[in-house]
């Protein structure tokens, strides 16, 4: 049964502290997890709950964000009715970029127009879960609620940037700040909004009327007293990626086999795009313990508590501790990494030695030979 | 090469009768291979790297599984506007119909379909074998030959050459003889079952074959000994890569065994020759803190907790703790429970082999093959082999 809500991705102005992860690409675009990038957790779990439209507000260096999505047929989102909008910004001249989310909406508001479906939820990227949109969906109608806001209860949130929230005891938001803050609560905001379209379409004309564009700060928060605002708890994994401590923690996470099962798996499988790389091949000597590899990779050394994205190569004698390798990274004969992000086609020398430290890792830049 | 001037036309109606237990439902071009495809896969994707981009797929036993797998070709990048894969199963006409006879006859039912694309060349081949080749080059030599057939060679080990179809060539490569299943080989140079075609000769060839009773319609028995009979030009292509013809449980174990090789004539990892095939969709696979693998091909989805050695696992397979695999092939989704050993065998899709189960052993001649979905339980139980 397909859910009567369309997806909306937000990209734009997505709060990120990724140096030289997001320096040629948006933050949706940062691979994760061996083989995934961000964006296909939200999209995979949009697909999973029945959503049939999706659109995503591209902003920013958003060359990979095409490449990846194509025509969405990964996602099974390639259809004659509905599927995959990937919307550029449509502005006049190029201050209309500085401009917020609530502008942009605006722009593309016949996307809103033509939908024939009641309701919206407004994700960003970053939020790595696996999550039934449509018991968000249920819970929204069931409470009468004007907008409902997907959040965690999350105790030892220290890396990622968060908002917080504090609930009335019968779920209602009653304060939400910024990513900064002392709001005394381990409720964090998971950045997802559902509500009904014609209200969605109403605050984005009312708003930009007040000189306001900013969809959460000003639609939402500074309209807490009037509109029901009420949170849906997600009680699955969470990761917030928007932070380089947080990228490299989060993806340490999946080692643990009890969190890479409930991820990939439940409620529904995560879908990415196809590369056709052959299985991984280990071959004599080879040494990989507590490790997700991703297939492609080629592996004679050793390589212990890391992620290996496709085609990694890691040669004799070669170490991998602890590290995350993105996408054809190699690792030359008797080369040591540890504590290391290395992007995309990074190359370590044959007996280079890199390190970082585990609260902040080594970060190699896409295609450096180090 | 130009649109449609060469069409492929892909055998896959293979029962697969040697292969025991792991054809029961399925034909053999679906048999999984090399830890992330089927059989089929190799030649679809030679198809598409060389540049062939209609290709018809006939097909016929037990069809379900390959036809799911097929689908509409785009895993292969064959879902085309104009052109693509399709498949052609055999089907009832106003006066009769039947099942394929024979390859040639399986090709002759469907002129129709070949005559809408109006090639000028017909590559026929099978879904049965692995191997790599640009039939482009096979192509080219066709026509610098202005050949009638070209027929693609391969040498064998001369012990082998009677199982064979032989061909006697001369020096520029025009085959003289051609002999199916000899006694005495008088070359050890074996027919692929990969031929290119003159459209017009193969057409005429078919034709004449279907009114021919006592034929058997073979291209192997009566086409090829046919028009070398009528001094057609019929010319050999050798082949000096890798190819195997997969058709029995110790071919199939043995071709997985070589892709473990130091620098196997196989190459999968070769991004100048990519093999498609439908993605399963799955996580990256997991090694566990107690985990150890050495000389495998081991796929997405699969969890490892125990010691793996020179072993070929398919996606979504699970090795539980203590567990042992080697010298074996492990299909999709197989689940080998804690404890248990698997040696010189290949355990079928989603088949539970249980704690403290052995399958195969070292020292045996044949390999020990486990069916899809079977569930093998310890003939003693548990308990009484490992008192407390």
């Amino acid at each position: 049964m397909k859910l009567p809500l369309m997806g909306i991705i937000n990209l734009i102005h997505e709060t990120e502290e990724m140096g030289a992860l997001t320096a040629g690409r948006c933050l949706a675009t940062v691979p994760f997890g061996g083989r995934y990038r961000l964006i296909d957790f939200v999209l995979s779990s949009m697909v999973n709950s029945g959503i049939s439209n999706v659109s995503v507000f591209a902003h920013t260096k958003f060359r990979s964000l095409m490449d990846h999505l194509g025509s969405g047929s990964n996602w099974d989102l390639h259809r004659k009715q509905k599927g995959l909008f990937v919307l550029p910004p449509a502005m006049e001249n190029q201050t209309d970029f500085g401009k917020g989310d609530l502008y942009h909406f605006w722009r593309h508001r016949d996307y809103f127009r033509r939908s024939e479906h009641d309701y919206v939820v407004i994700t960003r990227s970053h939020m790595v879960c696996n999550i039934d949109f449509s018991l968000v969906l249920e819970q929204h109608r069931e409470r009468g609620a004007d907008v409902t806001v997907v959040c965690k209860r999350w105790p030892n949130a220290t890396t990622g940037l968060t908002r917080k929230a504090r609930l009335d005891p019968d779920g209602r938001i009653a304060e939400m700040q910024d990513h900064f803050g002392r709001l005394a609560s381990d409720i964090v905001s998971m950045e997802m909004y559902v509500l009904r379209k014609e209200l969605l379409v109403d605050l984005v004309e009312t708003s930009l009327a007040q000189g306001k564009d900013h969809f959460v700060r000003h639609a939402v928060l500074s309209r807490l007293g009037e509109l029901r605002v009420e949170a849906y708890m997600h009680e699955g994994y969470l990761g917030v990626v928007n932070s380089i401590p947080a990228y490299y923690r989060h993806n340490m996470e999946l080692l643990d086999q009890k969190v890479w099962r409930e991820l990939f798996f439940e409620p529904g499988p995560v879908f990415t795009k196809v590369k056709d790389e052959p299985p991984t091949r280990y071959r004599d000597g080879s040494t990989v313990v507590q490790s997700l590899v991703a297939n492609g990779c080629e592996i004679e050394g050793e390589v212990r508590n890391s992620i290996l994205f496709r085609g990694v190569k890691v040669r004799k004698g070669a170490v991998v501790r602890n590290s995350i390798v993105m996408q054809n990274g190699v690792v030359r004969e008797d080369g040591t990494i540890e504590n290391c992000i290395l992007d995309k086609e990074v190359e370590i020398r044959k007996q280079q030695q890199l390190k970082g430290s585990a609260d902040m890792p080594f970060l190699a830049v896409k295609r450096n030979v180090i | 090469m130009r649109r449609n001037e060469c069409i492929a036309m892909l055998l896959a109606g293979g029962e697969g009768r040697r292969l025991g237990v792991l054809t029961k439902d399925l034909a053999k071009p679906a048999v999984h291979f090399g830890g992330k495809y089927r059989i089929i896969d190799f030649t679809l994707s030679n198809c598409v790297n060389s540049g062939i981009e209609t290709v018809g797929v006939l097909t016929q036993y037990q069809p379900l599984v390959l036809n799911r797998h097929l689908g509409i070709g785009s895993p292969w990048g064959l879902d085309r506007r104009d052109g693509g894969m399709h498949v052609l199963p055999p089907y009832v006409r106003q006066k009769g119909g039947s099942w394929y006879k024979g390859t040639a006859n399986a090709i002759f039912q469907n002129i129709g379909f070949i005559e809408r694309y109006d090639p000028e060349y017909v590559l026929i081949i099978s879904g049965d074998h692995i191997y790599k080749m640009n039939y482009e080059l096979l192509l080219e030599a066709h026509k610098a030959n202005r050949a009638d057939a070209t027929i693609a060679v391969i040498s064998v080990p001369w012990a082998d050459a009677s199982r064979f179809g032989i061909l006697n060539v001369d020096e520029d490569g025009k085959v003289l003889e051609f002999e199916e299943k000899p006694k005495q080989p008088k070359s050890n140079l074996a027919s692929m079952g990969v031929y290119m075609f003159s459209w017009p000769v193969l057409r005429d060839a078919l034709l004449r074959d279907d009114e021919d009773k006592m034929s058997s319609n073979d291209f192997g028995k009566d086409i090829i000994p046919k028009l070398l009979g009528e001094e057609a030009r019929l010319f050999s292509y050798r082949f000096d890569g890798y190819w195997k013809d997969v058709g029995t449980i110790e071919s199939l174990w043995e071709a997985n065994m070589d892709l473990l090789e130091d620098s196997p004539a196989l190459d999968l990892n070769d991004r100048s020759w990519r093999i498609y095939s439908v993605s399963p969709n799955q996580p990256a696979q997991y090694l566990s803190p107690e985990a150890s693998v050495t000389n495998s091909l081991i796929n997405e989805g699969c969890v490892v907790e125990g010691r793996i050695n020179r072993s070929v696992l398919f996606h979504g397979v699970k090795a539980g703790k203590g567990s042992f695999i080697e010298d074996s092939v492990i299909m999709p989704g197989a689940v080998i429970e804690p404890g248990a050993r698997i040696v010189r065998a290949i355990v079928g899709e989603n088949a539970i082999v249980g704690s403290g189960c052995q399958v195969g052993s070292v020292d045996s001649e044949h390999i020990a093959v486990v069916a899809s979905y079977d569930h093998i339980v310890p003939e003693i139980p548990l308990e009484e082999a490992n008192p407390l």
